[in-house]
Parts: C-alpha cells; sequence; structure tokens
C-alpha cells in the first residue's frame, strides 16, 4: 500500500485507477490464459466437489474451486473447508487411510503452456 | 552476405499500439549503427510502413511480385535515401491475404537473410493467419504494447501464440507511457506491465506528440529529430538490441522539480 493509497482511505476517496486495472487484468488473464470456457470451468468445480464429498463433508457453499495465474503459471486452486464434527475432529464420512486431512486447501498446479 | 541475420517480429495483438512507428525508427536507428537492415510490411490488409518511412512514392514492385517470380528481391526492396543501410520490403495488394501462406513468408524471409543483419517484421493486427504466417518466419519477438488494459490483454494473447511456437526471445516495449499519469497512479506502471505479462522490458516509449509530427512529414523521428523524447527511447531500443547495456528512464525522472518529488513520496509503498 502506498501512501497515497493511504490518503486516499482516509479521504473516502476512490483508490488510483491503476490498481484497479491491475486486478480486473489478473482475474480476466487467469482466463484468458486457461483456455477454458466458464462452462466448462464450472463442470470442472462441480465434478471436483462431488469427488471430494464421497470422503469428506465439505461446505459446499463455501467451497471455491478457481484459476490463479503469476509468472505466466496458472494453477488451479481449490478451497474446500471441511465441516467439523462438535469435538473438532474432521468429519470422515468414509473412512479413508489419511486420517490427518488437516489443510483445508489443495492444489494442483497446471502447466500452462499456451 | 550476412550469416546471423536476426529476423525480429514486432506484435502487438491490438491494433494501434505503435509496431509500425517502432518498426519505422528501429530501422532507422539500426541502419545508422551501421548495420544492414530490412524492414518488412507484412500488414498486407492496411499497409503503412511506407508512408512512415516517407518511402510510398519510391514502390515499383512488392513482396507480392517477388513471391510470384516477377521481379528480383532487389528490384522490390526500397532503399532509404538518408540511410542507404535500411531497405523497405512493401506489402503488396490486399488481395494477397487471400493466398499468402506461412512458407511464403518463410522464402521472403530467407531471401532477406543473405543480404541483411536484421530484418524486422512488422505486423498485422491481430492473433489471425496474416499474424500466423508472419510468426513462421521470425525466430524472436518484440511485443509492443501500452499501459491500459485492453492492449495488455490482447498482448498475452499474442505472448501465448510465441511461446508455443517456440519463439524466443520474446520482449516488452511499453509505447506511450505518460509519466504524470503514472505517478498519480492513473496508468498502470512499468513493473505492473512487465509483472502481469512475465515479459523482460526491452524499453519503453514516452508519449510525444513530436510522433505525430514526424508520421506528418515521413520522416521517422530517429532520422532528423534525435532529441525528442521518443527519439531517444527508440535509439536506446536500438542500442540495448545490439547488446548494449543502456539504463531505462526513470518515467518519475521524466518530471521535475517538487511536484515530481512530491509524486514520488506519495508512491512510497508503507506496508
Ligand atoms: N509514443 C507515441 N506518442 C504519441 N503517439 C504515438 C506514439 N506511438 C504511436 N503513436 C501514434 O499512434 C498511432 C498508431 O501507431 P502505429 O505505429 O500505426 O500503430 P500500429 O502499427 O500498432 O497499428 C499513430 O497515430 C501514431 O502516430
Ligand atoms: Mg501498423
Amino acid at each position: 500500500m502506498t501512501l497515497r493509497d493511504i490518503i486516499n482511505k482516509l479521504l473516502r476517496r476512490q483508490p488510483a485507477s491503476a490498481s484497479t486495472a491491475r486486478e480486473r487484468l489478473q482475474l480476466v488473464l487467469a482466463h484468458d490464459r486457461s483456455d477454458l470456457s466458464t462452462e466448462l470451468l464450472d463442470q470442472m468445480r462441480r465434478e471436483i466437489l462431488e469427488v471430494v464429498a464421497k470422503y469428506v463433508e465439505i461446505d459446499m457453499d463455501e467451497g471455491a474451486v478457481s484459476l490463479e495465474t503469476e509468472d505466466r503459471m496458472t494453477a488451479l486452486v481449490a478451497n474446500l473447508p471441511i465441516k467439523r464434527t462438535l469435538n473438532g475432529q474432521i468429519k470422515l464420512i468414509e473412512p479413508s487411510q489419511q486420517q490427518d486431512v488437516s489443510p483445508q486447501t489443495a492444489e494442483s498446479i497446471d502447466k500452462n503452456s499456451q | 552476405m550476412a550469416t546471423d541475420t536476426r529476423v525480429i517480429l514486432i506484435c502487438s495483438g491490438k491494433g494501434g499500439v505503435g509496431k509500425t512507428t517502432l518498426t519505422a525508427n528501429l530501422g532507422i536507428s539500426l541502419a545508422r549503427q551501421g548495420l544492414a537492415t530490412a524492414v518488412l510490411d507484412a500488414d498486407f490488409g492496411l499497409r503503412n510502413l511506407d508512408l512512415l518511412l516517407g518511402l510510398e512514392n519510391r514502390i515499383v514492385y512488392t513482396a507480392q511480385e517477388v513471391l510470384e517470380e516477377e521481379c528480383r528481391l532487389d528490384q522490390a526492396l526500397v532503399k532509404h535515401k538518408q540511410e542507404s543501410n535500411l531497405s523497405l520490403l512493401p506489402a503488396g495488394n490486399p488481395r494477397m491475404l487471400d493466398w499468402i501462406k506461412p512458407d511464403d513468408m518463410k522464402k521472403i524471409v530467407n531471401m532477406l537473410k543473405d543480404q541483411f543483419n536484421y530484418v524486422l517484421i512488422d505486423c498485422p493486427a491481430g492473433v489471425e493467419d496474416g499474424f500466423k504466417n508472419a510468426m513462421a518466419a521470425a525466430q524472436e519477438a518484440i511485443v509492443v504494447t501500452n499501459p491500459e488494459v485492453s492492449a495488455v490483454r490482447d498482448a498475452d494473447r499474442v505472448i501465448g501464440l510465441l511461446n508455443t511456437n517456440s519463439i524466443k526471445p520474446v520482449k516488452l516495449v511499453l509505447n506511450r507511457v505518460r509519466p504524470k499519469m503514472m505517478a498519480n497512479q492513473e496508468m498502470l506502471s512499468i513493473d505492473d506491465v512487465t509483472d502481469i505479462l512475465a515479459l523482460p522490458l526491452l524499453g519503453l516509449v514516452l508519449e510525444d506528440e513530436q510522433v505525430i509530427v514526424s508520421t506528418n512529414r515521413g520522416e521517422p523521428l530517429t532520422l532528423n529529430s534525435l532529441n525528442s523524447p521518443a527519439a531517444k527511447c527508440y535509439s536506446n531500443i536500438a542500442k540495448r538490441l545490439q547488446g548494449e547495456d543502456i539504463p531505462f528512464i526513470d518515467p518519475a525522472e521524466e518530471n521535475s522539480g517538487f511536484a515530481a518529488k512530491f509524486r514520488k513520496l506519495m508512491q512510497t509503498k508503507i506496508f
């Protein structure tokens, strides 16, 4: 954050447009680079959630699967909050080998070489 | 006879960002450094490299007649009056678009390689056949863009295609930089654009009214107006292409005095 951003915040002014441009570009390019249509991406998101839901109970409303891009590398990032039982344990629907599924984020890197 | 000719594609995706102006100015600058340079107008639909170089009245034959073997290459090449190291190979009739293939571009460029150190290919806008034909003939590329969302987005598409076609190195020229707007953070910064596109910077070109004056005259700035802000940028780019280590200008330094210092302070990163 720059001095200017802080002053803008204090004065409740709109942020300078360059930062808006940067954010919008990052989003639109992640999609452009993925070569996946919105429909395909949606379908993939649904299927990923379905598969994961077979093993752990996830919060379908909070779950998010998105594309993020850095340095021309696009990553498919799934953030799937796992519901916990009252005693704080992760609730496994079916017994699975991985008893210590603690991180709630699954990442798979897709080397996007377009 | 040149053996290690560099064939450089000058492309952008979006139209009107400054490809042709860059091609003309780089052509003059490289020629001035004593390098035999050919500029090839590959924008067959909307040719105007001839106009920017002031050579429009001296065209007899074009790339079309060369390909159809109606003339020899040297009959079609138009030598620049003041910079005899520079030659233009003009684009033919727009109907060339109907039949020209990647192999035709390769054939033309291979002929040029025999005589020149540099071949600069002025690309059409877009990512369709015109661009792909031109890309087939090149080894390296300069992507021109402006610090604006649409231009950067289109540049990204082109970079994707260049990468899949193993064109390298690919370097960036950021054109129409307005230091004041950048200082006020109302324009994407140099770092923003190089980060987003993940390309090394070859140079930036300042927004400069003289560019228009020079196109009116058909005399690229690097020919006669070396003191204009954009002309310096163009000749720096030419020197960097030749491997010279020329520091980048800092747009913030382009404004001097208290106002600039204040703007710089405002840009200081706090967190
Ligand atoms: N650095 C600059 N400052 C001011 N005007 C510029 C600059 N670069 C290009 N222009 C103007 O932008 C327009 C498009 O330039 P041009 O080189 O024809 O773009 P392209 O070949 O990419 O379509 C022209 O009118 C040109 O004069
Ligand atoms: Mg052009």
